[in-house]
């Protein structure tokens, strides 16, 4: 007896029905994620009811009534009643928050227009643009070229800096370092700090893996004391005690001292990131190293580090993440860097308002949110790139 | 053939040039005497450098007198006192900020790492955008933030708030009446330390009552309700006295009372603030990285929600979380020296700062603040390891 003979047996396979109208669409996803239960629902409440007390005065404060810069806009309009942020404020002062007291072109700064005020610190100017342009294609996964990028980046780049910025050859006018100030001085000690500290920190990661007990107990202490202190400690030293290790008489430039302390400081911390990675090389790699006859350097250069490094790039950005927000400590040392311009520029009279400080801050903030944030993503991006779907 | 077999277990005798020993021992005998070498070069220098300044050296200015006032102590001090004493002043200081830091960001770092992922998506994006903003701004400028934008916009003295008419919050810091026990309210303090004894007891009873019946007794309440009673009851019984000195407006400023300077709030919130955000990503990770099989597997036992995350996930979680915890400790008691930009006493401003400029012991000072905050961080790094190996899984 065929089973499909009866009467009461479906032949046709049923039509898909649509899902009900409260598990799809907006009202499904509100359903799902805000009121699938009553603590939910409250929390969504609670929620709803935080924002609604915290955006519309943040709004305001921001965008709503913040004094934007334009013709006819005063220091008046900030210290007006009701006033938000001056933007005004940091558009005028927008030079001194990147150049500090670096000194203008002569020539240009006489001149009006788009190009003369990008040509008054064509100097600084052209030393951000050559480390965008070399910046850019390094952080390019796909490009090509990479060893020859790094080299013009990370050895080319900083002689050029210097001699940029300090002038006193091919006819460029000396500049000193106390007259650099602003972002640029952020950016410089951040890239300073990162130059140094990542090839310090692979030998001393490399000296603390050594079979050498006085190269491993060396690099030990020296990682773990400077991990102990507090960076404005060993800027502290850098400032007070780095002079006092000279030869009598010779004096030390003030930002280099604050660059050996930040260097010395963030190289102890890529240390311990490049021994993560070291570590988690399976020992396999370094014993068919030695089997094919590999020298120790060798079999580091060619075999180890390149997969070392490649699994701690994540780790690698997040510290320099940590340098770049460190970099704002040799405020206190008296450097001029982007948050001493700021807190400078806060005290200026001509823009003095009850809003004046907290808008420099919020402009502050947002720049190094800015640089922090851009690399915590790359950092997440290259994570998902080398993540190859089988660990272990 | 018999030589071969003999001889195959010998490595190929190296020249002496090329034996890894002799070259080990070459290599770290290079970088000995380099070292060596720099602490010399460095040592002379420094000792020519202070004989060219005239800079007398040695520890002898610990018990010279400071003459210098310090806002905010908890020990005695006044103009009068020596160095060694502004240098515990300033240690304490650092402590008690690393403390009550420490308390409070791990506290809301478990909350906010759980905010993140709850099912609700206001919630979970209120956290995310929490943390996101706090991480990428340095602390230094939050603190300056903190401390000029939102602490010095308080009202002055004479327009204080004032709630329940004594706590008192100006732009000087936050006032509260402070508590002047008789001596018979000893008796109250030492009630509750039985009470915390009898909280251990009972939790110890009611583990075994556990294993033996299989009852569960509620010891968390239990214990609880043991440390609020039975102090009590004792007070007033004894009939001790606990008189409150209230802060008065006398003048110019708020006298009597305690008072926390704005310098040490706006510290204390601004690394609070900070160390949550990074501590609430620690806990996030610690979670996810809890197989899901444990959460089906406690379900399948019929655990309930709470008591799958307390006896289930969380253990397996803290595991995860308890190393890179530890740092975080260790970063907030090292961030905490960045009191001396905004002017909160602690270790750095009061020893590194105030008293290096007095008594020019460049090379002491720094040395001794380094060995400090070394020691702190031995000391957290030694109790977290006892911990973890506590919490650490048992192979079997």
């Amino acid at each position: 007896m065929a089973k499909n003979n009866l009467a009461y047996v479906r032949t046709e396979i049923v039509p898909e029905s649509p899902a009900p109208d409260l598990s799809k669409g907006i009202i499904g996803w509100v359903k799902n994620n805000l009121f699938s239960s009553i603590s939910n629902s409250i929390m969504t409440i609670v929620g709803a009811m935080f924002l609604m007390w915290v955006l519309p005065p943040i709004y305001g404060f921001l965008f709503g009534n913040a004094v934007w810069p334009g013709e006819g806009v005063t220091v008046e309009d900030c210290r007006a009643k009701g006033a938000g942020a001056c933007w005004a404020y940091i558009d005028d002062r927008m030079t001194f928050f990147i150049y500090g007291f670096f000194p203008k072109d002569a020539y240009w700064v006489t001149q009006e227009g788009l190009i003369a005020s990008i040509m008054t610190y064509w100097r600084v100017n052209l030393v951000f643009a050559v480390g965008t342009l070399l910046l850019v294609p390094l952080m390019w996964p796909d490009l090509k070229y990479k060893l020859l990028n790094s080299i013009l980046f990370f050895v080319v780049y900083p002689v050029f800096v210097f001699f940029m910025l300090t002038g006193g050859v091919f006819g460029l006018e000396e500049v000193p370092t106390v007259k650099w100030g602003g972002l640029t001085v952020t950016l410089i000690i951040g890239l300073v700090g990162i130059v140094v500290s990542l090839p310090l920190g692979i030998v001393l990661a490399l000296g603390r893996q050594s079979k050498m007990p006085i190269i491993k107990t060396f690099c030990i202490m020296f990682i773990e004391v400077w991990r102990a202190v507090p960076l404005i400690t060993v800027l502290f030293m850098a400032s007070v005690m780095l002079p006092l290790f000279m030869p009598v008489g010779m004096t030390i430039d003030k930002l280099l001292r604050a660059l050996v302390g930040v260097s010395l400081f963030s190289a102890a911390y890529m240390a311990e990131v490049v021994r993560g990675g070291l570590q988690a090389l399976p020992k396999g790699q370094s014993e068919a190293a030695a089997s094919l006859g590999l020298n120790y350097w060798k079999s580091m250069g060619f075999i180890i580090l390149p997969q070392a490094l490649k699994h701690v790039i994540p780790g690698i950005v997040n510290s320099f993440i940590a340098l770049f927000k460190d970099t704002s400590l040799v405020a206190i040392v008296g450097i001029f860097d982007l948050l001493r311009a700021t807190q400078v520029a806060n005290l200026n009279l001509d823009w003095a308002s009850s809003n004046q400080a907290i808008t420099g801050y919020v402009f502050a903030a947002a720049i190094f949110w800015a640089f922090c944030f851009g690399m915590s993503r790359y950092s997440i991006m290259m994570e998902h790139r080398l993540d190859t779907g089988h660990k272990n | 053939m018999a030589d071969l077999r003999n001889n195959h277990n010998l490595a190929p005798k190296p020249s002496f040039f090329n034996d890894p020993k002799v070259r080990s021992i070459f290599y770290q005998l290079v970088v000995m005497a380099i070292i060596i070498a720099f602490v010399y070069v460095v040592a002379t220098n420094t000792a020519a450098n202070l004989a060219a300044q005239n800079k007398s050296t040695g520890f002898d200015f610990f018990l010279q007198p400071a003459s210098f006032d310090i806002n905010f102590t908890l020990i005695p001090f006044d103009r009068t006192s020596y160095y060694w004493e502004a240098f515990v002043v300033g240690m304490l200081n650092t402590l008690l900020v690393s403390v009550i830091g420490v308390i409070f960001a791990t506290l809301l770092g478990f909350m906010l790492g759980i905010a993140r992922l709850s099912n609700n998506w206001i919630i979970a994006k209120l956290a995310m955008v929490y943390v996101e903003i706090i991480r990428n701004v340095p602390l230094l400028l939050q603190l300056f933030f903190w401390y000029t934008v939102v602490l010095k916009a308080m009202p002055g003295v004479k327009n204080s708030f004032e709630w329940f008419g004594g706590f008192v919050l100006n732009n000087r810091g936050f006032s509260f009446p402070k508590p002047m026990p008789d001596e018979t309210f000893n008796l109250v303090f030492i009630a509750f330390f039985i009470a915390v004894i009898g909280a251990f007891a009972l939790k110890y009873w009611a583990r075994k009552r556990l294993e033996q019946t299989g009852n569960r007794f509620p010891v968390f309440w239990a214990s609880i309700g043991l440390l609020i009673a039975f102090p009590v009851v004792v007070w007033l019984i004894s009939g001790a006295n606990l008189a409150f000195e209230t802060p008065e407006l006398k003048g110019f400023n708020y006298k009597g009372g305690l008072t926390l300077p704005s310098e040490f709030l706006a510290l204390l919130f601004g690394l609070i603030i900070y160390t949550t955000a990074f501590i609430a990503e620690i806990v996030r990770s610690g979670i996810v990285a809890v197989d899901k099989g444990q959460t089906e597997a406690a379900q399948s036992l019929g655990l309930k929600d709470g008591d799958r995350l307390r006896l289930v996930i969380i253990p397996q979680a803290m595991r995860v979380i308890i190393p890179p915890l530890t740092s975080q400790f260790l970063n907030l008691t090292k961030n905490s020296s960045l009191a001396a930009a905004i002017g909160y006493p602690d270790l750095v401003s009061v020893f590194m700062q105030t008293t290096l400029n007095q008594t020019g012991r460049a090379v002491e000072i720094v040395f001794i603040t380094m060995m400090v905050y070394l020691t702190l961080s031995l000391i957290t790094s030694v109790f977290m390891n006892w911990y973890n190996a506590r919490v650490a899984m048992v192979e079997r």
